[in-house]
């Protein structure tokens, strides 16, 4: 296929011939004055940088630090009281949040419901946006807008309808509710995003891939989502967390039953009927947070400059 | 993946055996799009209908009352403050998650540190709601004047000698309630605007960007003339997500302050009177003006839409 980059996907676009430096009117050698200001302003932007890093880590770290100390003290003094000694760390909230019952059951219930949770949407938004990208067909725009004008439908508007099929079909209580759910209500937001994504690759490659007579399926899967992979990446970085934190869909579609419920549910019970215990709430935070964030670190190599080195003609 | 292998390429006269691609392609686009389509379909289309239908009933449905409950809407002024706080929502929130998720794109793109500086803007969105809504209650908490304050910013406001404060819950400051909660927000939200923002700047071929400071351009100049323009598709999809997804904010209301102090928000009255008042009617009526205010977004992207596929 005459316009295909040369790539490997998931790396560096390393085997790229970068264009000669164009010698242009305005094309200067850089002075060492000028290397100097780009290495000193590289500098200070990498100190700008950390200093938002930090300042936007004050909450989490405050709420980290809290998750390590005894209820009382939690209820009595204010968290960077703890940073001086003497120190009173404990481990205790998160023993209590471990050894509550069923906390490794709902953990496992937790992936049960977000992996397919992830997928279905993904792989059916994926499908959809590229025929809405790159196929034409009557009707194709305003089906398109009709599903992304649905990302403005709350949980709370489709719980009862869905609750009443999902009722009719008898899947009530079981994950497969709760699977239909999060498909349903990640969509919208997906074809959107992926079709933006889809739609903004050269056309070139399609069109050549049309005239050496490739299917869709082909161009789908050797073309479209080699070149896609940051995109994608961060939809699924996106709807995995969702699902993974969501607490009402679980609650409503599985109801209570402790073989089925999920960490945000099994948490939440914990948390005692005045709400005043909320010191469990902490350390429940951070178990919770540990997998998407493993998510989104192992993601992060999808999210490399240049995957499209070499498309754009000229 | 078993797919069949193309033909080699034959010369056009010989292509009589397949029908026209697009013959090919509005047969094949329904099974592309048919997964997405049902689901969209019957739980999200279908809800919305029966809303739009019951926001035309009384409370329980069993009497048509016409506009009755948009009336008491747009009359009523506990209402009404409810519009205004989503009003406010709409260009705060949006705007700083925004503009801040772009600013800090651009600048982790440029740092050796990105992927770390990247995570700590990302974890907020990976907490869940209440763990959110726990970390800002304690940075808002209020102990009385002469007690140590667990709250921090009591504890920063009473270090440069002011006195603590009951924060988001004084129902005397409507607007610093509202943005107080904003707040909370867009430290959640701007992780999401910048991952995504991110993708894109990646998508930008590297030899547009050598190109133009071989050429001698500043960083400035490329950010406004190159980087913003190649990105503002993505802009405007971040945009719309986060305008549709400030118009239906509940979780973070509904824990911090419940809607109380002048915070009460569509969402959360809607909730109010779906499950606590039974009033099916009037809260359908609430969730109307979702959807009508969301008609400006749907009708921005479709101009957007039309001016790319001219383009194509």
């Amino acid at each position: 296929m005459s316009a295909a980059p040369q790539m490997n996907p998931g790396g560096p676009a390393t085997d790229v011939a970068l264009p000669a430096p164009r010698v242009g009117p305005l094309a200067q050698r850089r002075s060492l004055a000028a290397t100097l200001i780009h290495v000193f302003s590289s500098s200070v932007l990498t100190v700008i940088v950390v200093l938002i890093a930090l300042i936007w880590s004050v909450p989490t770290i405050g709420l980290f630090i809290s998750s390590f100390r005894p209820p009382t003290a939690i209820h009595s003094s204010g968290w960077w009281t703890a940073l001086a000694p003497p120190w009173h760390f404990t481990i205790e909230n998160y023993q209590n949040i471990i050894q509550a019952q069923g906390f490794g059951q709902a953990f496992i219930n937790s992936l049960i419901i977000s992996i397919p949770g992830t997928i279905l949407p993904v792989l059916f938004a994926a499908f959809a946006a590229y025929a809405f990208a790159w196929m034409k067909f009557p009707g194709r725009d305003w089906i398109f807008l009709g599903i992304v004008a649905m990302m403005i439908v709350p949980v709370q508007m489709m719980l009862i309808p869905a609750l009443r099929l999902f009722t009719d079909i008898g899947v009530t209580g079981s994950f497969v509710s709760v699977w239909l759910a999060h498909t349903a209500l990640g969509l919208p937001f997906a074809v959107y995003l992926l079709r933006s994504f889809f739609g903004a690759l050269p056309s070139d490659l399609f069109e050549s891939a049309s005239i050496d007579g490739a299917s869709h399926l082909r161009v789908f899967f050797s073309i479209l989502l080699p070149l896609s992979v940051p995109s994608l990446a961060s939809l699924v970085i996106f709807q995995f967390m969702w699902v993974w934190n969501d607490l009402l869909v679980a609650l409503i579609f599985l109801g209570g039953g402790q073989n089925v419920a999920p960490l945000t549910v099994t948490i939440a019970d914990q948390v005692n009927s005045y709400g005043t215990n909320y010191e469990v709430l902490t350390s429940a935070a951070f178990l919770s947070m540990a997998l998407p964030l493993v998510v989104f670190f192992a993601l992060q190599r999808y999210f490399v400059r240049g995957i499209l080195a070499g498309s754009v003609k000229g | 993946m078993a797919v069949a292998v193309p033909q080699p390429v034959a010369p056009p006269a010989q292509k009589k055996r397949k029908a026209p691609a697009s013959r090919r392609d509005k047969f094949f686009a329904w099974f592309w799009i048919g997964p997405a389509v049902v689901f969209v379909g019957v739980l999200l289309f279908y809800p919305v209908l029966e809303t739009i239908r019951l926001s035309f009933f009384n409370f329980d449905s069993s009497k048509f009352v016409g506009v009755k409950n948009y009336q008491l809407i747009f009359t009523n002024p506990v209402f009404l403050q409810i519009l205004r706080n989503n009003l406010i929502w709409l260009v705060v929130a949006t705007g700083g998650t925004v503009l801040l998720g772009l600013i800090i794109a651009v600048l982790v793109d440029r740092v050796r540190i990105e992927s770390f500086a990247k995570a700590t803007i990302f974890i907020p969105m990976a907490l869940s709601m209440t763990a959110a809504a726990v970390i800002w209650r304690f940075v808002y908490a209020y102990a009385a004047p002469g007690e140590q304050q667990i709250g921090l910013l009591n504890a920063i406001w009473t270090a440069f000698g002011g006195q603590p404060q009951a924060w988001t819950a004084d129902p005397k400051n409507v607007l610093l309630n509202n943005l107080l909660l904003i707040v909370a927000y867009i430290w959640m939200w701007t992780g999401f605007c910048m991952v995504i923002l991110s993708a894109a700047l990646k998508s930008i071929p590297t030899e547009i960007l050598e190109a133009a400071r071989t050429d001698g351009a500043s960083d400035l100049a490329i950010f406004f003339r190159i980087t913003v323009p190649m990105i503002s598709p993505t802009i405007a999809v971040v945009a719309t997500t986060m305008l549709i997804n400030v118009l239906k904010i509940f979780d973070i209301v509904y824990v911090m302050t419940g809607g109380n102090f002048g915070t009460n928000v569509i969402n959360n009255e809607y909730w109010n009177q779906l499950f606590d008042f039974n009033q099916f009617g009037v809260a359908g009526a609430l969730a109307v003006v979702l959807l009508i205010a969301v008609i400006p977004v749907m009708l921005f992207n479709i101009r957007r839409f039309r001016i790319q596929e001219a383009q194509r």
